[in-house]
């Protein structure tokens, strides 16, 4: 009888033990016993925390959680579960990170990231396991082209996006011999394309299609080619630090008087302090721009400044409309992420309250949406007029779309 | 424009760019080949001297006051770092790559702690501020010219240093011979606390000047560092004068190499690398095995 009692209370106290330890592993126990709607939602946010595009990934970061925070906490009724992920914008770990959420964390929806060749590997293992994912930066022409998929949105843009408004503009005012420089690498060469398709339809010829191989700074002799061929334009496509020292040794050969310089958005982004006068009147397209005159920027702008004491950027914006489409979906479902075709079409059908101005998605999950020209004045990228409207990527080889 | 004046103004870009890769090799092949030490934290040192020019001139409001505040700083980050390396001297490349390797990791965060993530500008000392024009739509900056003429003075003084002085005859005998260096009473400690220092102080004065051109941003010193391995090894491992003709080799493939061929322009110091190597395989002035 005795001993009966023992070995009760001793496997009651190895039981007790074992949810304790259960408890301290989940953290949270209700989450870990409870079915379907109560557990907490995951989400998988892959991005650069360090490095180079560090600032990106942070202000990504800080802008989703606002959204998030903005609606109270929650996604479709659920508590929410971050995982952070630094991928370090390096494309060799990419598919061993995105494994890692997918397959040891197992969260709902992944969300990242900036650079191109780490979303190309996260998109490779998000298509073998059917990965819900959102593309909050990266504009690799696959992930809503030959590679998209029901579960793949991107609330950024595709690299050829910019380049089109560019061409567009340059073509209407006339301009006939064109030059275009880079890196040497996809984004760069989809963001030329996108110029040159509109820019050539307009009737206007590029002359010579420059590149040196990234993340090479040496402009010099690049330049003295310009200088050799004195074309209209100059069509640059670069970004951060690059793009900072191609603006000053720009205007440092002395070119910007004769021969004016104009790029995608990413080429006056988050470099004006450092270019200081060499950036003054440079004109550049993007999604998005400073001075823009809608509600939800006027709000945005300041709450995401005193939530980090940093000024908000088109990044930003892209990380903050991620967590928006993400609320569309989910409210729609009532947070049941097992009902996906639901959530899906939800998403599709959304339109999402921006601070760059309203947008929808194209059937290929990127966005159609609004592209300004924009002039550098006074250290912003001021907002000149809308270059295109509701311009979409072509969607080359997009089966859904 | 025509060719010759094409030509020539490609030639003044490769010179200029290879001046300033020797500034920066020349530390990395003084520590390699004297003291036998892989430094991979050569790059951010140039980061770290870039850094040093512009939270200077923030302060100072004047680059010129700044360097001559930061090459004393610059000093004594060298000596204080010397500190970690001094137990490895003797250990094999493996150690020296973790350390350096690991050192690379504790800047870069030490910068964006300090710094943050951001890209910015030194702008360039006023009297230096403008351009001579070349042709009717290029002009070269001054500014440029005058780092070439930094970097040929200071070429000019390792040289002397190196060849003429006692400090140079037991550097250049220490990299020899340590062993028969140390017997004959030289205090080897003391020459390679010098040379490693000499090293950190080139690699930071590099960024210092490079900084206005260059603008200084989180991991600025990676590209700078492989194109140093570069030219010490086409150069020859611890030669300076090696290194000085590597540096302007590499300069004018590399400017040529995007005129002539821009589809392989990444490759063509490689090419030339491997090139050198097959011709000379301790590199162009090294001690051949």
């Amino acid at each position: 009888m005795t001993a009966l009692t023992r070995t009760t209370s001793r496997r009651r106290m190895l039981l007790g033990v074992g949810a304790a330890g259960l408890a301290v592993g989940s953290g949270f126990v209700p989450a870990r016993f409870a079915i379907g709607q109560q557990a907490k939602v995951k989400i998988g946010l892959m991005l650069p925390y360090s490095g180079t595009y560090a600032l990106l990934g942070k202000n990504i970061d800080d802008a989703f959680r606002l959204a998030i925070e903005e609606q109270g906490g929650k996604l479709g009724g659920r508590e929410i579960e971050y995982v952070t992920l630094d991928d370090e914008a390096e494309p060799a770990k990419g598919a061993d990170n995105a494994n890692k959420l997918i397959n040891r964390d197992k969260v709902d929806f992944l969300v990242g990231t900036v650079h191109s060749g780490v979303q190309m590997a996260m998109l490779k293992v998000a298509r073998d396991n059917e990965q819900f994912m959102l593309i909050p930066n990266a504009g690799l022409k696959e992930a809503t082209g030959s590679l998209c998929a029901p579960y793949v949105f991107r609330t950024s843009f595709s690299n050829m996006q910019p380049g089109l408004a560019m061409g567009k503009v340059a073509g209407e005012r006339g301009v006939k011999r064109a030059v275009t420089i880079t890196w040497d690498y996809a984004a760069g060469a989809e963001s030329v394309d996108g110029f040159k398709d509109t820019f050539t339809k307009a009737g206007g010829t590029v002359e010579k299609e420059l590149a040196l191989p990234f993340p090479q700074v040496e402009f010099q002799s690049l330049l003295t080619q310009i200088a050799s061929i004195k074309p209209d334009l100059v069509y640059a496509f670069f970004a951060g630090g690059g793009a900072a020292k191609f603006i000053k040794d720009y205007a440092a050969a002395g070119l910007r008087p004769n021969i004016p310089l104009v790029g995608a958005g990413f080429l006056t982004d988050g470099v004006l302090e450092a270019v200081g006068q060499a950036g003054d009147g440079i004109e550049t397209t993007l999604h998005y721009a400073d001075g823009l005159d809608n509600a939800k920027d006027k709000a945005f702008r300041p709450a995401f400044k005193s939530k980090t004491s940093r000024e908000a950027d088109v990044y930003a914006v892209q990380g903050y409309d991620t967590a928006q489409l993400l609320t569309i979906g989910m409210n729609a479902v009532k947070g049941d992420v097992k009902a996906r075709k639901e959530l899906i079409a939800a998403m599709e059908q959304a339109e999402i309250d921006s601070p760059r101005g309203k947008f929808r998605l194209s059937k290929a999950h990127n966005p159609i949406q609004d592209f300004y020209l924009r002039k550098v004045q006074g250290r912003e990228n001021r907002v000149v007029s809308v270059a295109a409207k509701a311009l979409a990527d072509p969607a080359t080889g997009c089966a859904t779309a | 424009m025509d060719a010759i004046v094409f030509f020539l103004i490609q030639v003044l870009n490769g010179v200029q760019y290879g001046l300033l890769l020797f500034l920066v090799a020349s530390g990395l092949t003084l520590v390699f080949g004297i003291m036998g030490v892989v430094n991979l934290a050569h790059g951010s040192f140039y980061m770290v001297g870039a850094y040093l020019a512009y939270a200077l001139t923030q302060a100072l409001g004047n680059l010129w006051l700044s360097l001559v505040a930061a090459v004393p700083l610059a000093l004594i980050i060298g000596l204080l770092l010397e500190l970690l390396f001094r137990p490895l001297y003797r250990r094999d490349h493996l150690y020296q790559v973790l350390l350096t390797y690991g050192l690379i990791l504790a800047l870069e965060e030490t910068r964006s702690l300090l710094f943050g993530d951001d890209v910015h500008g030194v702008p360039i000392p006023p009297a230096l501020d403008f351009s001579v024009p070349l042709t009717a739509d290029l002009s070269y900056p001054v500014y440029r010219l005058w780092i070439s003429a930094a970097c040929l003075a200071l070429a000019g003084a390792l040289y002397l240093v190196i060849s003429k002085t006692r400090i140079g005859m037991a550097i250049r005998a220490g990299a020899a011979n340590r062993e028969m260096v140390q017997l004959l009473g030289i205090d080897v400690g003391m020459v390679f606390r010098i040379v490693f220092v000499a090293g950190v102080v080139l690699a930071a004065f590099a960024g210092m000047i490079a900084a206005p051109v260059a603008t200084v941003y989180p991991g600025m010193g990676n590209a700078i560092l492989i194109l140093s391995f570069v030219v010490v090894v086409i150069g020859g491992i611890g030669s300076i004068k090696g290194a000085f003709v590597a540096a302007l080799l590499i300069g004018l493939a590399d400017t040529f190499g995007q005129v002539v061929a821009p589809d392989f322009a990444g490759m063509t110091v490689y090419v030339l690398m491997a090139a050198v190597l097959l011709w000379r395989p301790a590199g162009l002035f090294g001690r051949g095995t």
